[in-house]
């Protein structure tokens, strides 16, 4: 039964073995000079100041979640209306139900101020 | 309550739980407000429980003459594992019926007499609050002494019988903080305890075997199917009942062991009355006469339990001639006339047992409540407080005018016993002796050398205590009880003189009666025995006179008349044949020899060792298993990978 | 539509509206008040568990797509769950106010993660009980950390989903290699498949070791455990109580469902497995309690060893002569366990002080004098975690044991034994600090929370009495098997 797995293994093992190959010839070939500007941090040929990280305000990342969650949504949407003929009326209230389920979530968000940006 | 019933033929059957339930009422009602009622409102509750259980004994007597077949009353179904399906019901029979009577009507005397003797001992030993606790464990005897007769089945059965040996545990070390050196009544209580566990462990194991035999502990089935079971595998049978036996050897005072029951004298005298001599120790004739047909089955069981009771019975009545303290003798005289009972039964003879049972509970109780009578009196008239021991015979005397009415009722309780005609001994005696007779004239011999020695001892007691002079102050000044003692004295002497009409020659009331529950073979009255019987109770009364009687011990120090003619072999007597140092030597040194060596030794050093060793492993490997908890949800998923890898591992290398 | 599937899942359905109901109407209760969510929670909690009762003479059935089972089996857990969830809001109200986050998404969350739960008695296909599983821990996820000032709080609920995410993954690769080598995911379609079709031994067995190792993480089974103490330190103590015996319920509910239903044939495979899995759990579970200087810290060991306990009723399950004593016994511990479980957790709550403290052994001391009930409570819950007689856990473990050995692991049962031995140094330790110490502990004025306690302690000295109405009871709710 295994074999039917043999081709993946063939190429997982080309795939594996090209890796190590370019990154070695690399290592083996190309000339190494380094500098301190070639060590530093590559910022679109800028020259890097401050921090690297920098604090975000966590409403980006509310606003990030419930923006996938609606996301999501859509993206339920666009199969079903495809074949929503062939689903029938069972299909409808299914979405229906889903809708709801969202809409509850919305509801409460929206009242608990998550959605207000001061 | 709950109350259904499997058969009742009359309603007056559906009482019988009654019998139980009124001194278990008497046990609560005593507990909770006994002690702001008082004296009087504690004894009146006390004797009211006993009185009723009485009550409903006779109605249930009554019930039986119109329906003797008799009943089964379930109280409720006690458990069920697998095939075993224990109820908790009661078997109203003639049997039960009978023990139920005694039990009640002898209690509620000795009751009676209880409420005025504690009355005076708690003031002797100075604890007033104890009267209450008394009339508790007493109730709580009788409650557990209806269970024991009343069972249908042996597990209940042995349910009382613990129950009945706790009591007695509990009474006899009533003065617990009395007796020799402050111990010495804890310890015979404590040596009645341990000596009838032995007994308990035998009926237990035959209980169990009983069971993997017969798979059921009801009465009816397991005798039903004694027949069967004996016919497939002969030594089952044998088995239980010798282990039976065991039992029996234990709480009715039997070779090898009686030895506790002296020893139980250190309750106060109504508990010697009533447990030791009228009712529990009669628990282990009752439980032969009641495994009749198992005993039917093992001929040599029965034969085993006849010698046990026959040699007792000559036994005990060989030391009891040569004791002082007036509670001993009868302890003796017990212990030997429960081997009259015992041998009995086992020749079959049960009615003849019973009937003697019934007698015997009379008799015995009275002289136990007339000795009591007669130790209160002396204790009460020791005012300079020079008595030693007020129960030493030697110190007695003269007390045959001083005491009357003890006197004449404990004449009438010794003549009973010894089986002078027509007081009720001498019938229930003379069954017995028919029986032996017919058995093997081996027995019957020294059954009747036992008869022989119970007359003598207890002419020599009479003589001691109540002829001559007095020999103390104490005695000398002694008094007459007031009626609460005397009028169960009385009562009892009555029953001692008329007993004998329940089982006349030729009425055979209690056989017709019995025969509805036992197996029983007509007795017959045999004219040259009685004769024989009543010549050897001659001899002995005159033997005893002419020691004892004709020229009176004039001082305590004396020594006894015997003991010059018998020499070493009255000092034996004396020395109660030194049972109890052989027990020591055998059992009880190499017993705490060993105990020493496993608590010092192999306790303290070995098992605590281990103990804490392992105590000490555990500690250690628990703080490492929680090392490896130390918060970073990184190591966690580690030991979790690890765990999956573990796991493939093994389905790869399997 | 398919009807059965409704009627099935009609409680659990319910329950999940009214959760979402509840979700709604709370935004509009004032914070003061959020006594009547609570009231509301235990109102949905209670009329599930009426709908429930009401389907009892349902015959065993699955629908037509074989996605949902309803037998006496998922009876017996819902009413289980629904009675813990009512639990919990009895736990948690008083709590939430003396703790300062007194918020009405508790019972929302609550109520969802009981319908996970209920969802999860009735799958019937591992995809369903992937989503049950998910929909029961999600809620739990945010519980966890609903003490969101505190850090202990905030950093339970981080690990719980990290690592629950992780086992999830388990789940569902397991899942995905089982259909691999099967083609279904149905229950009974596998143990068809395993039956008929040529299914590759070596996917299918790493894919069924891969759903029990996820599984195994849900019910913390040694070396799956490691979550548990931090996790249930941190939740606010009901919360913690609720995962301890709701959640393991659950996990047991679907672990034994698989099990039976679909792996008996593999029983050569996965039950050294799951011995080992036992043997390890019970062990660590016990030794790690000892030291514990928490509580809170001591019962999560505890309820660790319990699950090994538990686990050792599923051992033999591939036995199917003793497969009803494995189930009856699985379910009498689950409920013994429950009972025992919430009236400890109670007591504990009623203890702890408003900044967390009151955690500590130190702090029983003198209990005894100054609330003897609630001690008394306490004692029995001890005496019944520690198996001893007069109590319902006594009767669970003896089950259990008795399991085992009629499916000849006996020497699983000595270790049951000697481990059970080992508890009572921990559990009679509290007793010791609450008769032989003094103290004055301080008690938080709850009287739900007492109702609880008291109520629990009844039930598993009364029950003890009489455990063959449950066990029957247990016994008679097989599970439907194919």
């Amino acid at each position: 039964m295994l074999e039917n797995y043999y081709p993946l293994l063939v190429i997982l093992s080309i795939a594996v073995f090209l890796g190590f190959l370019v990154v070695a010839l690399g290592v083996l070939f190309g000339p190494r000079r380094p500098t301190a500007r070639k060590g530093a941090p590559y910022e679109s040929g800028m020259v890097p100041y401050g921090e690297g990280r920098r604090r975000i305000s966590v409403r980006y990342y509310l606003i990030a979640v419930l923006f996938i969650l609606f996301d999501i949504e859509i993206v339920f949407f666009l199969p079903w209306a495809v074949v929503l003929r062939q689903l029938g009326v069972e299909g409808l209230i299914g979405m229906f139900l889903f809708v709801g389920v969202l809409l509850v979530g919305f509801v409460y968000v929206w009242k608990k101020g998550a959605l207000e940006w001061e | 309550m709950l109350l259904s019933e499997v058969s009742l033929h009359d309603p007056v059957f559906r009482l019988a739980p009654l019998v139980i339930f009124l001194p278990l009422a008497g046990v609560i009602l005593n507990l909770l407000i006994g002690r702001r009622l008082g004296e009087l409102g504690a004894g009146l509750i006390a004797c009211l429980a006993g009185a009723g259980a009485f009550a409903v004994s006779a109605a249930l007597a009554f019930g039986l003459k119109s329906s003797p077949e008799g009943a089964i009353v379930l109280i409720w179904r006690w458990f069920q594992v697998g095939n075993l399906d224990l109820n908790w019901s009661l078997k109203v029979d003639t049997l039960s019926v009978t023990m139920m009577l005694v039990v009640s009507g002898v209690g509620t005397l000795i009751h009676i007499y209880a409420t005025r003797y504690m009355h005076s001992d708690v003031r002797h030993h100075h604890e007033p609050g104890r009267y209450t606790r008394f009339f508790v464990f007493f109730n709580l005897f009788l409650a557990a002494m209806m269970v024991l007769v009343s069972a249908d089945n042996f597990l209940m059965l042995f349910v009382g019988w613990e129950g009945v040996g706790l009591c007695s545990y509990l009474l006899i070390g009533f003065w617990f903080e009395g007796g020799e050196g402050g111990l010495g009544n804890a310890r015979a209580a404590k040596k009645a305890f341990v000596v009838n566990r032995i007994g308990d462990f035998g009926l237990l194991i035959a209980i169990f075997i009983m069971l993997g035999a017969f798979g059921s502990l009801e009465f009816s089935r397991v005798f039903a199917a004694a027949p069967a079971v004996t016919a497939t595998a002969p030594g089952v049978v044998l088995a239980i009942t010798l282990f039976m036996l065991l039992g029996v050897t234990g709480k009715s005072a039997q070779l090898p062991l009686f030895v506790w029951l002296p020893d139980a004298m250190a309750g106060p005298t109504p508990v010697s009355a009533l447990i030791h001599a009228a009712t529990m120790v009669t628990a282990g004739v009752y439980l032969v006469a009641r495994s009749q047909p198992l005993f039917v089955q093992a001929p040599l069981a029965a034969d085993v339990v006849l010698w046990v009771g026959a040699i007792t019975a000559l036994f005990a009545g060989t030391i009891a001639v040569g004791q002082y303290d007036i509670k001993k003798v009868l302890a003796y005289s017990t212990i030997s006339q429960l081997g009259f009972m015992v041998a009995a039964v086992g020749m079959g003879a049960v009615v003849a047992g019973m009937f003697h049972l019934i007698t015997h509970a009379f008799f015995k109780a009275l002289l136990f409540l007339a000795a009591g009578s007669v130790i209160l009196a002396l204790e009460e008239a020791d005012h300079g407080h020079d008595l030693q021991d007020a129960q030493d015979m030697r110190v007695m005397g003269g007390l045959r005018s001083r005491l009357p009415v003890t006197f004449w009722t404990f004449l009438i309780g010794a003549l009973a016993l010894s089986g002078l005609v027509p007081l009720a001994g001498f019938f229930s005696k003379d069954e017995i002796l028919v029986a032996a007779q017919q058995k093997s004239p081996a027995v019957f011999i020294i059954l009747l050398a036992a008869a022989f020695l119970t007359a003598f001892y207890m002419a020599r007691q009479v003589f001691l205590v109540f002829f001559g002079r007095p020999r103390s102050g104490a005695a000398e000044h002694a008094r007459e009880n007031p009626p609460l003692i005397t009028v169960p004295l009385i009562a009892l002497a009555l029953l001692s003189i008329f007993g004998g009409v329940l089982n006349l020659p030729g009425v055979h009331t209690l056989e017709h009666w019995l025969e509805h529950s036992l197996n029983v073979t007509p007795a017959k009255f045999v004219l040259w025995i009685a004769l024989v019987s009543l010549a050897v109770l001659a001899a002995a009364v005159t033997l005893a006179w002419l020691l004892y009687g004709r020229k009176p011990r004039a001082t305590a120090r004396e020594a006894d008349p015997l003991a010059a003619r018998l020499g070493g072999l009255y000092r034996a007597l004396e020395a109660r044949w030194k049972v109890d140092e052989f027990y020591s030597w055998l059992v009880v040194r190499p017993f705490e020899r060993a105990a020493e060596f496993l608590s010092s030794i192999f306790d303290l050093k070995l098992i605590n060792g281990l103990g804490d060793g392992l105590g000490a492993l555990v500690q250690s490997l628990s703080t490492a298993a929680s090392r490896i908890q130390n918060g970073f949800v990184r190591s966690y998923t580690l030991v979790f990978l690890v765990g999956v890898t573990a796991i493939l591992a093994y389905l790869l290398l399997r | 539509m398919n009807s059965d599937l409704l009627t099935i899942l009609l409680p659990t359905l319910a329950l999940t509206g009214w959760a979402l109901l509840l979700l709604l109407v709370d935004l509009w209760i004032p914070r003061e008040h959020k006594g009547i969510t609570a009231v509301l929670a235990a109102a949905g909690l209670a009329a599930a568990l009426g709908l429930t009762l009401s389907q009892g003479r349902l015959p065993a059935m699955t629908d037509s797509t074989v996605m949902v089972i309803s037998d006496g089996y998922a009876l017996f857990l819902d009413v289980l769950f629904l009675a813990s969830g009512l639990a919990g809001v009895a736990l948690a109200h008083e709590y939430l106010k003396r703790a300062n986050i007194a918020n009405g998404e508790y019972y929302a969350l609550l109520l969802f993660s009981v319908a996970g739960m209920m969802l999860m008695a009735h799958a019937y296909n591992l995809i369903l009980i992937f989503l049950a599983l998910e929909l029961l821990s999600i809620p739990l996820y945010i519980l966890s950390g609903i003490n969101r000032p505190r850090l202990e709080s905030e950093e339970s609920a981080l690990k719980y989903f990290l690592l629950g995410a992780f086992s999830s993954g388990f789940v569902l690769y397991g899942t995905a290699l089982i259909y691999g080598a099967t083609a279904r995911t149905d229950l009974p379609g596998i143990f068809a498949a395993l039956q008929s079709a040529p299914v590759n031994p070596v996917i299918f067995i790493l894919g069924a070791v891969l759903l029990l190792v996820g599984l195994a993480y849900k019910v913390s089974a040694v070396p799956f455990h490691m979550w548990t103490p931090d996790v249930y330190e941190g939740a606010p103590t009901p919360v913690t109580g609720f995962m301890a015996v709701a959640v393991k319920a659950a996990g047991f509910a679907v672990l034994g469902r698989i099990l039976m239903a679909a792996f008996p044939t593999v029983g050569k495979d996965l039950t050294p497995i799951l011995w080992a899995l036992a043997a390890l759990t019970m062990l660590v579970g016990n030794l790690a309690a000892i030291t514990q200087k928490s509580i809170k810290r001591m019962l999560a060991y505890s309820s660790i060893a319990h699950a090994g306990y538990l686990l050792m009723a599923l051992v033999p399950f591939s036995n199917r002569l003793v497969n009803s004593d494995v189930q009856a016994s699985l379910l009498f511990y689950l409920v013994a366990y429950a009972l025992t479980g919430l009236g400890a957790w109670a007591v504990v709550t009623a203890l702890e002080k408003q900044n967390g403290d009151g955690l500590k052994l130190e702090d029983y001391a003198g209990l005894g004098k100054s609330h003897p009930w609630l001690a008394l409570a306490m004692t029995v819950f001890m005496l019944s975690f520690t198996g001893i007689p007069l109590t319902l856990g006594f009767w669970g473990k003896f089950y259990l044991f008795r399991t085992a050995i009629e499916g000849g692991f006996t020497l699983l049962a000595v270790i049951g034994v000697v481990t059970s031995l080992i508890s009572a140094y921990y559990y009679l330790r509290v007793l010791m600090y609450m008769y032989m110490r003094a103290g004055s502990p301080s008690v938080e004025r709850a009287p739900w929370l007492q109702v609880t306690a008291v109520a629990a302690a009844l039930a598993v000295v009364l029950i003890s009495f009489i455990p063959n109405v449950l066990l029957n009871l247990a016994g008679n709710s097989l599970l439907l098997l194919p």
